[in-house]
């Protein structure tokens, strides 16, 4: 069966599938919005716990990795194929290195014994107990989509190198482009909402 | 049939993957020390203490940020009507379903 | 079995040059086959629930224990929720009848994704496995109803983990085949398929796919929340560590209540098709329905919380999402009333399809009358969680979706096999069932009024009548759907060949031979004419 190529159509689909992840973490933010009206004070204090310096870290390495998809796509677009290939790589070692800030920063919240269902958290009060559940729910359901976006673009890169991605069809490291920006505008959220209004 | 009819909502450009233009390098830069300014402001303000304002301040920022990245970084602003109006009705029904919920939790 | 089977073999035949065999169906990315899969899966599936029903009933003939015991009954009126909601209504009408039709109405060869349009299928069967292993494993069949509310979903022993990710699994199904209708209809209409050309099933096609792909992800975090909360202890519910219990019901019905519109729009597409053919003439108000599909996607986002006016949440929501409610009855009554002025002055033709279709506008306006009762705050405090609620919710979803779905199944059956039922049978087996139907569903208007609980093992004697009639109800109703059932099971072995079009309707699916070939069209269809310009058709069998 021959291919169809629809350009148009693979966006909106692409576009479609997004909005399924905005409703989906839209939950939560539902619920981070509600539990922030009814505990804001103990949301203060429980927030000061965690760690500013990488939640910004990983902000401005979230956005650039950001900058450097962007930059993969225009350069496919303009036929470099060897530059948007280096880009793209670029894009997946940030969201290693994001994963691994992750990995430090839940290590030490565990190490002081604060994870769900925890001795120490139960002892909390009721709001920084919500606080922090959301908080690993959040980060958590993020990072799952870090990993999972990562591997798309290796996959786009691999489809590059392959000849499958070219100047003339690139739709699908755009779509994961998109889906790598998104993941980006997710975190844009989550980081005044953990590190900074609280 | 083949590949050919899959096009006219945007004409006859069939084949090739161009709905619009390359993004130039200096647009996609700029973006992007903006979302870096956006990101440094966000963290000083939070010095700063206004109370229940810098939930206010925190969000507008965040979302000052989104939009950049969704009009240039996700090339929103180069889309047709249709994606932009599809990318308008998510988002009004995301609100309605956080801001709906407060006629029940802000007034009980 | 049409005459040109061997130039163009129809879909049910394998392509040129291969083999065909099952695995030709179950890894297909022909819509039509896809929607067949769906179709004979979602009828099993019916069967079952069906059965489940009608067990429920027996049990609840006479006070007292009769044929089970509490226990199984809880797990029973769980498993005949889920199964009907998630497995049947759900998926119903689009992934079957929309998957075959759709791209025939709008002059396509196929949908823009077919390959997630398979994949889709695969998490359906997938949803449905789980489903039933949850029954078998673990520490019993889930006993929380279909709604799965905390707290008692949290803490019962019963094995929920297994049934929630069941229902994320069938969720992502849903949304797929929305994603896939959406992007379709915007990308693969023929030349001269204008919106306003839209075959009106497509319309409701439309606005369903919006509601899968905006209110189906907020489920799928829902469960995924009930789990976390099961397995990892994360008690976001759990009053004891700061939650909310009512933050679950209104996330549960941000997308519960938009889901009743996803099975009742496309059953509405299909009435608004079978009806101007079979009164020969265009329907009436063809821009006030598509548009009404529309707003009813819409205003339906508006209302969840008028399931939840005894669960303790603020007087303030109550008046506002009862006001609101109302505002998505006005929808609704345009269609209704559209549909009757298209009969009005008709030259009506009484076939099989139109019996279901007239059986669908009773029942559901029955049921969306009695849904003003349950949306206004004041009376639905006295007959909240009674068994008006079930009669409403049958009289709507059975009674609308299952007779618009039946509807569907006698209007597009000679266009599937290329042959006809008996229609004799057919039109006795759609009033028997309508008979029984009423007889099953409007005694439990009166014991709910007179304050019968619902999901409830036992009940006080005053209650015995009325649930005994019922019982009787449900024995007349599965006979009239059985012997639909078989009628349409002969009609595909020993019906009488029929040609392209023999209802005589003008939307595209009636230009293509019977079955359809696999490629739909031999040329691409340039459409010259709305779907229910019926100048010069005529009925050709």
């Amino acid at each position: 069966m021959h291919e169809h190529r629809d350009y148009e159509g693979a966006k909106i689909g692409m576009w479609l599938f997004l909005f399924t992840e905005v409703l989906l973490f839209g939950g939560l933010f539902l619920l981070y919005a509600v539990y922030l009206h009814r505990y804001p004070a103990e949301f203060h204090a429980a927030g000061k716990d965690l760690s500013r310096i990488f939640g910004t870290a990983n902000t401005i390495v979230l956005i650039t990795s950001s900058l450097f998809m962007a930059l993969a796509i225009s350069a496919l677009q303009r036929g470099k194929v060897l530059l948007s290939q280096r880009l793209v790589l670029l894009t997946v070692a940030l969201a290693g290195v994001f994963l691994v800030n992750k990995f430090f920063e839940w290590s030490a919240k565990i190490s002081h014994g604060i994870y769900p269902d925890s001795p120490a958290l139960l002892k909390l009060p009721p709001g920084e107990m919500v606080f922090f559940n959301l908080y690993y729910l959040m980060t958590g359901l993020h990072g799952i989509h870090v990993i999972i976006g990562g591997a798309v673009l290796l996959y786009g890169w691999h489809l590059m190198r392959a000849g499958r991605v070219t100047p003339e069809h690139f739709v699908f490291l755009e779509n994961g482009g998109l889906y790598w920006h998104l993941v980006d505008l997710v975190w844009i959220y989550l980081f005044p909402l953990f590190y900074l209004v609280v | 049939m083949t590949g050919h009819d899959v096009n006219y909502d945007t004409g006859p450009d069939m084949g090739h993957d161009t709905g619009h233009h390359a993004v130039p390098l200096r647009i996609n830069l700029l973006v992007w020390a903006a979302l870096m300014a956006l990101t440094a402001i966000t963290v000083g303000v939070t010095s700063f203490d206004f109370g229940f304002l810098n939930v206010v301040v925190a969000l507008t920022v965040a979302t000052t940020k989104a939009g950049l990245v969704i009009l240039w970084f996700m090339h929103l602003r180069y889309e047709g009507r249709v994606i932009r109006l599809m990318v308008f009705t998510a988002f009004v029904i995301l609100a309605i379903a956080i801001g709906f919920t407060f006629f029940d939790v802000a007034y009980r | 079995m049409s005459a040109d089977a061997h130039d163009h073999p129809n879909f049910f035949q394998p392509q040129p040059g291969t083999k065909g065999g099952i695995a030709s169906w179950i890894f297909s990315t022909d819509h039509k086959r896809i929607g067949m899969l769906y179709l004979y899966c979602i009828v099993a599936m019916f069967l079952v629930g069906l059965t489940l029903g009608f067990l429920i009933r027996l049990e609840l003939i006479a006070p007292g224990r009769t044929i089970m015991g509490p226990q199984t009954y809880n797990a029973l009126f769980t498993l005949h929720g889920v199964v009907m909601i998630f497995l049947v209504v759900i998926p119903s009408i689009p992934a079957a009848f929309g998957n075959i039709f759709l791209p025939i109405q709008i002059g396509a060869e196929d949908v823009s994704f077919p390959r997630l349009n398979i994949f889709s299928w695969w998490l359906y069967v997938t949803g449905a496995v789980l489903a039933v292993v949850s029954l078998v494993t673990g520490k019993g069949a889930p006993d929380t109803g279909w709604t799965f509310y905390v707290p008692f979903s949290a803490v019962t022993t019963t094995n929920v983990d297994v049934a929630v990710v069941a229902v994320f699994i069938l969720g992502f199904s849903s949304i797929l085949t929305g994603l896939n209708f959406i992007t379709t209809l915007h990308r693969l209409r023929a030349p001269g398929m204008t919106w306003t050309r839209l075959p009106l099933f497509c319309w409701s096609l439309y606005a369903t796919g919006w509601i899968q792909v905006l209110a189906t992800p907020v489920l799928g975090i829902t469960v995924l929340l009930i789990f976390a909360e099961r397995v990892l202890g994360v008690g976001l519910f759990d009053p004891s560590r700061g939650g909310d219990p009512i933050l679950y019901q209104h996330l549960f019905w941000i997308y519960s209540h938009p889901a009743v519109y996803i099975m009742i729009l496309p059953a509405m597409g299909v009435i608004s098709e079978i009806l101007p053919v079979f009164a020969r003439k265009p329907i009436f108000g063809y821009k006030m329905i598509a548009f009404s599909s529309l707003a009813i996607a819409f205003a339906g986002s508006l209302v969840w919380a008028h399931h939840m006016f005894v669960s303790g949440m603020s007087d303030t929501a109550v008046m506002v999402f009862s006001f609101l409610t109302f505002v998505v009855a006005i929808p609704s009554a345009i269609k209704v009333f559209n549909w009757v002025s298209t009969l009005y002055k008709g030259s009506i033709r009484v076939e099989p399809p139109l019996w279901y279709a007239l059986a669908f506008i009773f029942l559901f306006s029955i049921g969306g009358l009695t849904g003003l009762v349950l949306g206004s705050a004041g009376t639905d405090v006295h007959v909240h969680d009674t068994y008006f609620v079930v009669a409403h919710f049958h009289y709507v979803i059975f009674g609308g979706l299952g007779f618009g779905l039946f509807g569907a199944m006698h209007y597009w059956f000679p266009k599937v096999y290329g042959r006809m039922y008996d229609k004799r049978i057919a039109n006795w087996s759609c009033l028997i069932a309508f008979v029984g139907f009423n007889i099953l569903y409007f005694p439990m208007f009166i014991i709910g009024l007179q304050g019968m609980p619902r999901r409830y093992y036992d009940y006080l004697p005053k209650y015995a009548e009325g649930h005994f009639i019922s019982t009787m109800g449900s024995w007349v109703l599965a006979a009239g759907l059985l012997l639909m059932f078989w009628n349409l099971w002969r009609g595909i072995r020993h019906g009488k060949p029929v040609g392209r079009n023999p209802w005589g309707a003008a939307t595209l699916e009636w230009m293509v031979p019977s079955p359809p070939p696999h490629h739909n069209f031999d040329a691409e269809p340039v459409v010259t004419h709305g779907p229910y310009d019926y100048t010069g058709v005529k009925p050709d069998a």
